[in-house]
């Protein structure tokens, strides 16, 4: 008999040489160079601080943001864990009239972005708005709680953001199954008190992840903030740039902001190591629901019908209202720019995105080495930096770069040239990549993990290696991820605000950036038309994460 | 301690156990033994409360804890249970899973107790360990730990060795019988494995089809089992045709058992006294075949599989059928070779063609 272990495999050499080469570490350290680059760049700005732009933000500029971005961060942390667990629990363990459809209609929020359902319930509640004009003129209420304050811009943040902990605490509470719940009752735990001692802390990681996720989101974001004139990092960031001209100022607040994200993505790591609860005991699948009657099952339908609603219906219908009144006179050629910019950096930064993903999780997987691991850690982790701070990151080194080659080839040449990369898509690329490279590497990673080590060595010992083995046995296996990275990174990127404006030529404009123009006028119908099309494509992604969560049972 | 009274449920209209009843008197350890798909787990869920009946009662001790209409809830109802995957709570270290079920102790009595379970199962120096820490064996000596700690009425075990390994599990269910015995608890265990009920079990009810076929020792169900199904399920063996002579006497190929013939039950009519030239299917076990080289009746060894102590051969009889031998492993015969049997019955289990 022969020796299976000694036998020479077809193609054993170009593999154990190709692992062998430095191709794996190339990547990834390219890759975590992407994110280390930007950040190295703003950070190094604290090593000469320029002392009257430091007093002056100091002084003037840096207790109201704090005070602000502490307290959104605190207002959306209760509201989003409290709101997504809730839920959660509510679809995930109950039964009550109308769950089935609340179980996946309850994600749809997450298709529109945060600034579109902020300038959307600042046109219904403002002082003109529908609400309070009808309110005034029909019963004489003028004293309502002003929509623009601290309140409003986080009730609108903990809408936008709950399906976050929701998606995540629902996966946890259906992982656990009903044999632990039965354990604790035939320990004498009622069912009411078996949640918070057995469902809830075993949750736990779950509520915790998608809760860092939203609050990634709050400190990242800069749309919603803006429409609300609600001062934080982000736009002071960007009134730097914009308003004062400012790198080293914008540097400068950018380092603050990146400290605040790591202390987040640390406790993020601390949540994801410390406990993830390992239980054989899954079994005893969803059947047996919490059956809700009465006075309950009302309260918990009005409730998950209540935020759908307020998080969902509202802002889509009147969207949709705007646009209605909008669309004849709003509607020109200039929209088919607004669109066409907007298809092609999606499309463009999104087939990117998932290249280098691709080729990430490839070398990870050609060389699972802990230094690999940790390249790949660092090359993702842009998903936590706010784009406000990659857009200041890219331009600085970019513009740079662009400067010397001016110099050098006025040297040579005696002629002046323009800015050569500046004035390009290549910053806001190379920004796109490092802040979703997240979006792209998670389902293709996943997708890879599911091709085993067994079926590679089935094709290798079957002659097929190399580039052959990825078009035959891997790309077709990992069509569906690849599908729904790209769909993901899309509708990212094409919701994506601080970046675009911040970087992109001059002139140039996209739906998103149209948006924010309208808005930061106060035209709340002319930013609806743009707003919806952004919104339409945002649904794609949801069918496919409804699809892939099993939401629907 | 433990009663049920002509128990029946359904899911809409497939009944899944229909007329179940039996009583287990207190320290007594009971088995449901069955295939899967019998009934035996949701007769265990009911007893534990977490399905409802549609008729009969149960009652632990003297309380009706079910009837139709209504269900004591699973946690008032003091019954222990351990499941099959053991449910330990994964976020809890070990002493805190046993401690679970006794937050209504006061602390010194609720580490006592702890430490009085860490004791009985031999788990004293993995007390702050988590159960994915743990071997197969630990977790489930520490799902009985926990199970027992709040001292419950009765203890119910759902297949609880079905995830270890053979040798690990003869080991464990005789521990774990000694443990039940040396506190006296009342006890029912489920499973498929006829093998961890003969070693755990007082009595046991085979059952089939929602519906308990012979409620016994586990010494008569293998001796006397009253109808197929239990002689089919229980041990090995095959069935050969025979002929009554008398009430006393039947023949078979092998021939004339000599014994009390009173298992003259078909499945369908009842049991009618079997008279004089009845045909009947007698069970024969491998341990009623006797190899013996000077018996003049030969067989033909047609397949053979060693078994360590002992060889399980199948013969073929010189006018057609089978039987099974248990024989001495010292004898090693070939296959096509021609043995010398007899038989060695004392007791003639027939069932009525």
């Amino acid at each position: 008999m022969i020796d299976a272990k000694k036998a020479p495999v077809p193609g054993a050499f170009f593999i154990s040489k190709q692992v062998g080469s430095l191709g794996p570490v190339a990547v990834a350290t390219l890759l975590a160079l992407l994110t280390l680059i930007p950040v190295a760049v703003v950070a190094s700005a604290m090593l000469h601080p320029d002392q009257t732009i430091w007093d002056h933000l100091w002084h003037h500029v840096l207790p109201e943001l704090l005070v602000n971005t502490l307290w959104l961060a605190l207002g959306v942390s209760i509201g989003v864990s409290v709101l997504g667990t809730g839920l959660a629990w509510l679809t995930a363990a109950c039964e009550f009239p109308g769950r089935k459809f609340f179980s996946w209609a309850l994600l749809l929020p997450l298709a529109l972005p945060a600034y579109v359902t902020a300038f959307v319930w600042i046109g219904l509640l403002d002082f003109t708005g529908v609400l309070p004009t009808w309110l005034r003129e029909s019963w004489g209420i003028t004293q309502l709680p002003p929509i623009r304050s601290r309140g409003g811009v986080i009730l609108v943040m903990i809408l936008a953001l709950y399906p976050y902990v929701y998606l995540t605490a629902r996966a946890a509470f259906q992982g656990q199954g009903r044999r632990l719940l039965e354990a604790a009752q035939s320990l004498g735990i009622s069912r009411r008190r078996a949640f918070f001692k057995i469902a809830l802390p075993m949750a736990r990681p779950g509520i915790v992840a998608g809760l860092s996720l939203a609050l990634m989101e709050t400190l990242a974001d800069f749309g919603t903030v803006s429409v609300f004139n609600y001062n934080t990092f982000t736009t002071a960031i960007y009134q730097a740039w914009f308003s004062m001209f400012s790198l080293p100022a914008a540097s400068q607040l950018a380092t603050i902001l990146i400290c605040f994200v790591l202390a987040l993505v640390t406790l993020e790591q601390l949540s994801r190591n410390g406990a993830r609860y390992a239980t054989s005991a899954r079994g005893g699948g969803g059947a047996r629901r919490i059956v809700l009657s009465g006075a309950n099952a009302l309260m918990a339908t009005s409730a998950a019908g209540l935020v759908f609603l307020l998080a969902f219906v509202i802002p889509i219908g009147q969207l949709l209202a705007w646009t209605h009144n909008v669309m004849a006179t709003d509607l020109d050629a200039r929209y088919l720019d607004f669109a066409w910019h907007s298809l092609m950096l999606a499309g463009l930064g999104a087939v990117l995105v998932v290249s280098l993903a691709l080729a990430l999780a490839y070398a990870q997987r050609l060389r699972p080495t802990p230094a690999m691991q940790f390249s790949a850690r660092l090359a993702t982790i842009g998903y936590a930096l706010p784009g406000a701070v990659l857009a200041v990151g890219f331009y600085i080194p970019v513009a740079g770069l662009d400067n010397l080659i001016i110099d050098a080839y006025r040297d040579s040449t005696g002629e002046e040239i323009g800015q050569i990369l500046g004035g390009t898509l290549a910053v806001m690329l190379l920004a796109y990549c490092a802040r979703f490279l997240a979006v792209g590497f998670g389902p293709v990673e996943t997708g890879l993990a599911r091709i085993t080590r067994g079926m590679d060595e089935a094709a290798q010992v079957l002659g097929t290696t190399g580039l052959k083995r990825l078009f035959r046995v891997h790309l077709p296996m990992l069509r569906a991820p690849l599908l729904a990275a790209t769909a993901l990174a899309f509708v990212d990127i094409m919701k994506e605000l601080p970046i675009t404006l911040m970087t992109r030529p001059f002139g140039w404009d996209t739906l998103a950036t149209r948006v924010f123009e309208m808005t930061s006028e106060g035209e709340w119908e002319r930013a609806a038309l743009p707003a919806v099309a952004i919104c339409l494509v945002g649904l794609l992604p949801i069918f496919f994460l409804v699809k892939h969560s099993d939401a629907r049972t | 301690m433990l009663a049920l009274d002509h128990v029946a449920q359904s899911y809409g209209s497939k009944p899944v156990l229909s007329d179940v009843s039996f009583v287990l008197s207190p320290g007594q350890i009971g088995c449901l033994l069955g295939p899967s798909g019998c009934g035996k787990t949701t007769a265990l869920r009911l007893i534990a409360g977490f399905e409802k009946l549609s008729a009969g009662e149960i009652r632990i001790g003297a309380e009706i804890v079910s009837h139709p209409g209504h269900s004591l809830a699973p946690e008032q109802r003091r019954v222990g249970l351990v499941f099959q995957d053991y449910a330990l709570f994964p976020h809890l270290s070990v002493e805190q899973n046993i401690a679970f079920g006794l937050s209504a102790l006061p602390a010194t009595d609720r580490r006592m107790r702890v430490a009085e379970m860490l004791d009985l199962v031999g788990l004293d120096h993995e007390a702050t360990a988590y159960p994915h820490q743990l071997s197969g064996g630990q977790q489930q000596r520490v799902a009985l730990a926990r199970a027992l700690a709040p001292r419950p009425r009765l203890l119910l075990l759902d297949e609880p060795f079905s995830n270890l390994d053979v040798e690990l599990r003869e080991k464990l269910s005789l521990e774990v019988r000694d443990i039940l015995k040396q506190e006296a608890i009342t006890a029912l265990l489920v499973t498929h494995d006829q093998h961890e009920a003969f070693a755990m079990a007082d009595v046991i009810g085979v059952m089939n089809k929602g519906v308990i076929q012979q409620w016994d020792t586990p010494y008569n169900l293998y001796h006397q089992p009253t109808n197929r199904f239990v002689a089919d399920f229980v041990g090995q063996g095959v069935l050969l045709t025979g002929n009554v002579l008398n009430s006393r006497q039947v023949e078979i190929a092998l021939g004339v058992l000599e014994g009390k013939v009173d298992g003259e039950c078909s499945e369908e009519g009842g049991c009618v006294k079997c008279e004089k030239g009845c045909q009947v299917d007698v069970l024969i076990r491998p341990d009623d075949i006797i190899h013996d080289d000077s018996s003049l009746l030969m067989a033909e060894v047609e397949r053979k599989a060693f078994r360590g102590s002992d060889f399980l051969y199948t013969l073929k009889l010189p006018g057609g059928g089978h039987v099974l031998a248990q024989v001495d492993s010292h004898h090693n015969h070939a296959i096509g070779e021609r043995i010398g049997i007899r038989l060695g019955i004392d007791h003639v289990v027939a069932f009525r063609k």
